[in-house]
């Protein structure tokens, strides 16, 4: 197939429509929806709306809630160990706050752990893969804090409550928007680079949903400026750490605290036992289930192990029946679908278009309504552009922001979407970039108040793994925001209870087998396994064809 | 959702190319890239994968093409499988890093030679530049780094995933991706100023100065609340895209 600039012929005659109608577009505003139009599009182009796409959860604490099937899936599945074949006797790692997930969250917790004065003996980081794989490092747009004059913490409230549907947690609003400040100061203690003026005050640009410029960042590599300095601390500080080793189960004692837990080395394959006074959970989120079918932005490791393992030890969850769908995730080149191209693309004035080159929709819309503005034009009309393999897409006017904002702007503020489009011979500073909404954020998980106690004693949570922040859907850049406040909370909450607790004396996998006859009586077919840790990506050739050498199949 | 690929343009049989993993020859489709055609290939990835995005370096793969004497450098989640390619991954980095307190020490050269003499090695042969995959000049950076010039080597290391490929090249044996980190941090501690504004409002929160309107947002009745979102004025946008 011929390519110009790496985009077919039938492609460039659209991005014709887009050149030509750039300059009458240049400084004309669509309006943004009312609330009842956008309850409208959600209503009918969102998949967490389509009934289709989900059911009731069968057991548990929050048996008959109503998510999307992959996540119940996950919540009905059998547990990967067999609680008999696991000795407890010999315990591997006796810690006093045992941390898993190495993302920000859990890195912001075993910093503050250790700030709080727990020594660093004491505290175990663990994660499935190495130190900071994780959303965390690929969060690119920007981090909300309400700092200037004309901004305050009230606002930056309405925004977030309101872009969650009014069905966020107000204490942890409160918490999330009321840290904000406290958070970007501790980060420049720290040494992260935010983008500045000429007059040192912070570039800080808007979001889809927010009312004020807000967002601070560092060019587009956000997420992985404030991360690499945090883990570069949490070495300093010599906290120890295990990659490669992601906890499988929880550890609770007879009363039903959460006392440890059972880690697996994924490349020996041999599993530890870990005793903790107080463990908090940082795992991430969900993005690997592809729920819906959807392609995602989400790290490899995002396959909400933390929250069923929560889940068979007794915790609440919430606000699962809510999934955050990206707007713009990239719909071409295939080799790069589903992943994100940030909003700060939209931040900075680039425009969305259907294939005629006009304005499709306002362009910083919260994102539910913004994707769901998006699917309507692919699914309703024949506004959209179709790609080699099939794939509909939308136009982001890329090229419009150097004409607003001066050449150069791209380069500098997005130099990692740049990059990514370069590498498929694509300039982002020259033509458009084709995007569809891809699968972004798990918004609910496990509940929590607003000091990260989660519903079951020892146990607390942090990140994207909770639920009740966010709401119905989360604004961009209360992520990144998230993590920090949240993180920072639980160290603080870890150390509290590390203190207050004494030595768990008993380690057991009650809850692991009071899960297993929950399930057998609901007789569930075919039988899932959980947590999944990786998802599966070879091939069928190979699948259909494989020897399990040695090791037995569960 | 309706569907949004087309099964008319679904072929049957994908045209492919060969590569060598590590040595094995494999067919796979053409287009993939190299992360995806080692796991068509059948390779269950532990190490070697991260964000599969481009932003966390765990993936970087050394390459050669038939007929080109040339080493390649590249991360597997971002470059598409060429006919011909023999490639391995280097999914892991041998270089510690030296702890560090960063409140101790002050923005310049001699901080940065402290924890790593072995800059003054730089023999300036390019090879780190050459190899890596976001295309920084890493040679800059750390001659910046040896003069001193942090604002210059925080901004020409910027982009750096931390993938270590320059650190497998070096001849003079300096870990580059950690020396720009510690560069960066001096600079963005030291060098960029905090605004007051910053200053002013964390102390106003501290002082609990918004307590009291926090209680009555999270106590008066969804209704009003909805009032309060739908009538907030928006001060920055609705220009097209934020007036920076």
């Amino acid at each position: 197939m011929k390519l110009i600039g790496g985009y077919t012929e039938e492609m460039r005659r659209s991005i014709d429509n887009v050149n030509k109608t750039r300059n009458k577009r240049r400084d004309q505003i669509i309006a943004d929806l009312t609330m009842e139009d956008r309850k409208i599009v959600l209503d009918q182009f969102h998949p967490d709306y389509n009934p289709k796409y989900k059911r009731n959860i069968s057991w548990g604490p929050n048996k008959g809630d109503n998510v999307p099937n992959e996540v119940a899936d996950v919540l009905e599945s059998y547990p990967i160990i067999n609680p008999n074949d696991i000795d407890l006797n010999q315990i591997d790692y006796d810690v006093g706050v045992l941390i898993i997930g190495a993302g920000g969250a859990g890195t912001n917790a075993v910093l503050w752990a250790k700030y709080s004065d727990v020594p660093k003996k004491d505290i175990l980081l663990v994660t499935k893969l190495r130190f900071g794989d994780c959303n965390s490092v690929m969060a690119q747009g920007g981090i909300q804090a309400a700092d200037r004059l004309e901004d305050n913490p009230y606002i930056h409230y309405l925004d977030a409550i309101g872009g969650g549907h009014f069905e966020n947690k107000p204490e942890l609003v409160k918490a999330l928007v009321g840290d904000a400040p406290k958070v970007i100061k501790w980060h420049k203690e720290l040494g992260v680079n935010y983008d500045c003026d000429d007059d040192g005050n912070f570039v800080e640009v808007p979001g889809g949903g927010t009312s004020r410029n807000r967002m601070h960042c560092a060019k587009d590599y956000t997420g992985m400026e404030i991360f690499r300095t945090l883990k570069d601390e949490a070495i300093n500080q010599g906290i120890p750490y295990l990659e490669f080793s992601p906890a499988i189960e929880l550890l609770t004692d007879d009363s039903g605290r959460v006392t440890g837990a059972i880690l697996y080395n994924i490349e020996t394959k041999r599993y530890f036992v870990v005793r903790a006074r107080v463990v908090v959970m940082a795992t991430g989120g969900f993005g690997r289930l592809h729920v819906g079918g959807f392609a995602t932005t989400n790290h490899y490791g995002a396959t909400m192990d933390g929250v069923v393992m929560a889940y068979r030890a007794g915790a609440k969850l919430r606000d699962l029946d809510s999934t955050q769908f990206h707007p713009t995730g990239a719909a071409y080149p295939e080799q790069i679908v589903g992943l994100l191209v940030t909003e700060k693309v939209r931040s900075l004035g680039g425009q969305v278009l259907g294939k005629d080159g006009i304005q499709i929709c306002y362009p910083l819309e919260p994102r539910d309504v913004e994707a769901a503005s998006l699917i309507k034009i692919c699914t309703t009309t024949h506004n959209y552009i179709e790609t080699p393999t099939g794939m509909r897409g939308i136009w982001l006017d890329s090229p419009l922001i150097e004409e607003l904002k001066g050449k150069g702007t791209i380069q500098q503020n997005l130099s990692a979407m740049y990059r990514m489009f370069k590498r498929f011979d694509i300039d982002i500073t020259m033509d458009p970039i084709l995007v569809y909404p891809t699968l972004h954020y798990q918004n609910g998980g496990v509940d929590l108040d607003s000091n990260c106690y989660s519903s079951i004693k020892g146990l607390l949570i942090a990140g994207e793994v909770s639920g009740g922040v966010h709401g119905k859907n989360r604004l961009m850049g209360n992520s990144l925001l998230e993590i920090n406040v949240f993180g920072r909370r639980a160290g603080i909450t870890a150390a509290k209870e590390y203190r207050k607790n004494s030595i768990p004396r008993k380690l057991t996998l009650n809850h692991v087998h009071n899960t297993m006859k929950a399930l057998d009586a609901l007789n569930l077919k075919p039988k899932k396994y959980a947590p999944i840790i990786l998802p599966e990506y070879r091939s069928e050739v190979v699948k259909d064809r494989l020897i399990q050498l040695y090791e037995q199949l569960s | 959702m309706s569907k949004t690929k087309s099964e008319t343009k679904q072929s049957a049989e994908p045209e492919k190319v060969r590569i060598y993993i590590m040595g094995s020859r494999y067919d796979v489709p053409t287009g993939l890239t190299i992360m995806k055609a080692m796991e068509y290939a059948g390779f269950k990835i532990t190490r070697g994968a991260g964000c599969r995005a481009g932003f966390c370096g765990a993936c970087s793969t050394v390459y050669r093409k038939a007929g080109d004497f040339r080493i390649y450098a590249a991360l597997a989640c971002q470059t598409p499988v060429e006919d011909g390619m023999v490639l391995t991954q280097l999914p892991f980095v041998p270089a510690p890093k030296p702890k560090y307190k960063i409140d101790d020490l002050r923005p310049s050269a001699n901080s940065i030679l402290r924890y790593y003499p072995e800059v003054a090695r730089c023999l300036s042969c390019n090879a780190c530049t050459r190899v890596c995959p976001q295309e920084i000049n890493v040679m800059n950076y750390i001659q910046d780094c040896l003069h001193g010039k942090l604002a210059k080597a925080a901004e020409e290391s910027f982009d750096c995933v931390q993938c270590g490929l320059c650190t497998i090249r070096c001849p003079a044996e300096i870990p580059q991706y950690h020396v720009a980190m510690l560069a960066r941090r001096l600079h963005g501690k030291y060098n960029i100023p905090t605004p007051k504004y910053l200053e002013i409002r964390v102390k106003e929160l501290e002082d609990g100065k918004y307590e009291e309107g926090f209680q009555e947002l999270m106590t008066i009745d969804k209704k009003k609340l909805k009032e309060r979102y739908t009538t907030r004025d928006f001060m920055d946008q609705k220009k097209g895209g934020g007036d920076e």
